[in-house]
């Protein structure tokens, strides 16, 4: 249809018997396996999509604990040593009046991770049988999931400035914690989560709950 | 094998357009789920190429200069990128290194090699590179794994955490690379998925 069109004609290539490539958008009939036009893998929907965001969610959140409980810097000054985790650098700062730069560390390695792992377990469980919640609202929470999760990264970037920079032999020098290495592992497979996604999913289920 | 070459269906709900020649040049949004399909920028091809070319050229600058140089007493550093890449690169902490190494360098620098490998040929006037749709596709499948805004982020939150005890000064590659976070975020309001992949696969020269 054209794109002038009303909302209540809109056809699906799945309706149309054709399948659609998530890369390019071209629309082929369902025998061709590689897309003609970018030769990415064609599927009508990703295999064992909830599987797969459920493996890589288990891993990113099974990486969370450690990230939380070992230290992410050991700062040394004056032949003092001290570790500081994820939370308790945060109120370091607190404590310093750092409210801004507080606050944006609590966002990126707390919230936004803990929000994550919630968002994306909350659309595969859901999707794995029928609903009737609106299909818009998925939409924007998987796009919103999809959007940020990266941004959970700046932490991990900080330490690796202040481990760069901060190199005055005894008067102080920032050695990287474990945490460091498993939040970066946590992001990164949280973030395959959310790709592992297939977000046709979510508009397959009519509004009667009963999927097509 | 059939497929129609004016039909796009969106990646998100999986809902077919057929789109006239006008609607190519504007924007369009998904009418159910408002997923942009077409951006609808002119010379979308020649800035895409121009601003990658620029930020190869940045991403040189940023690895070879100075970055921030930091001052506390008789005590005196400075680093470069390289260096925060290899603060990492000691014992268990080998894999966080190379990971940062490839979030804020590698896929940044190959998202714009591909970028030109695939489109420069259209400009030229040349016949598409061999593996170009795989560059195109690998190109847009990296996006998300390119952090130079977040690595900026951090710098930022660094700076003010060493604030208290030295005195922090900016470099050269400092501001390249701010440049370079800019030039990215302007290219990626010229990555039309439609424009680019029509352009691709109509090109018979
Ligand atoms: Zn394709
Ligand atoms: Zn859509």
């Amino acid at each position: 249809m054209d794109i002038s069109g009303h909302q209540h004609d809109l056809i699906t290539a799945r309706d149309a018997g054709m399948v659609a490539c998530t890369s390019c958008g071209l629309v082929a009939s369902p025998d061709v396996e590689s897309c003609p036009r970018c030769h990415a893998r064609m599927q009508s929907r990703k295999d064992g999509s909830i599987q797969r965001v459920l493996a890589w969610l288990l891993a990113g959140l099974i990486l969370y604990v450690p990230a939380n409980i070992y230290p992410m810097l050991r700062t040394t000054q004056m032949f003092k040593e001290q570790d500081s985790t994820i939370v308790g650098g945060v109120i370091t700062l607190i404590h310093h009046h750092a409210y801004a730069i507080g606050a944006i560390i609590f966002i990126a390695s707390v919230l936004i991770p803990v929000g994550k792992f919630i968002v994306i377990a909350y659309l595969a469980l859901l999707l794995s049988r029928p609903h009737t919640k609106d299909p818009h609202r998925l939409h924007i929470l998987h796009a919103a999931v999809e959007f940020i999760g990266r941004w959970s990264m700046i932490d991990v970037f900080v330490v690796a400035i202040l481990v760069a920079l901060v190199q005055f032999d005894v008067l102080a020098s920032i050695k990287p914690g474990l945490a460091a290495a498993c939040f970066a592992l946590s992001v990164v497979f949280t973030m395959l989560s959310a790709q592992a996604f297939d977000p046709r999913l979510i508009w397959d289920v009519t509004d009667k709950g009963t999927p097509k | 094998m059939i497929y129609d070459s004016t039909c796009i269906a969106c990646p998100h709900c999986d809902v077919v357009y057929r789109l006239s020649a006008a609607r190519m040049v504007t924007r369009t949004r998904c009418l159910r789920c408002g997923y942009q399909l077409t951006l609808g920028k002119s010379e979308a091809i020649a800035r895409v190429v121009g601003l990658a070319l620029t930020s190869t050229i940045l991403m040189g600058i940023v690895l070879f200069a100075p970055f921030l140089h930091l001052n506390a007493g008789p005590f005196a550093s400075s680093a470069s990128v390289a260096d925060v890449v290899l603060g990492f690169a000691t014992g268990i902490m080998m894999p966080l290194a190379f990971a940062v190494l490839i979030f804020i360098i590698v896929v940044p620098v190959a998202r714009s090699l591909l970028l030109i490998y695939a489109l420069a040929p259209l400009l030229t006037g040349h016949a598409n590179a061999s593996g170009a749709q795989s560059s195109l596709r690998w190109a847009f499948v990296l996006k998300p794994w390119a952090m130079a805004e977040i690595f900026m982020v951090g710098v930022a939150v660094a700076l003010v955490k060493i604030g208290g005890m030295a005195t922090v000064h900016t470099g050269t590659a400092f501001w390249a690379f701010v440049l370079l976070v800019v030039v990215n975020t302007f290219q990626d309001t010229f990555m039309c998925r439609n424009t680019l992949w029509t352009s691709l696969a109509t090109n018979t020269t």
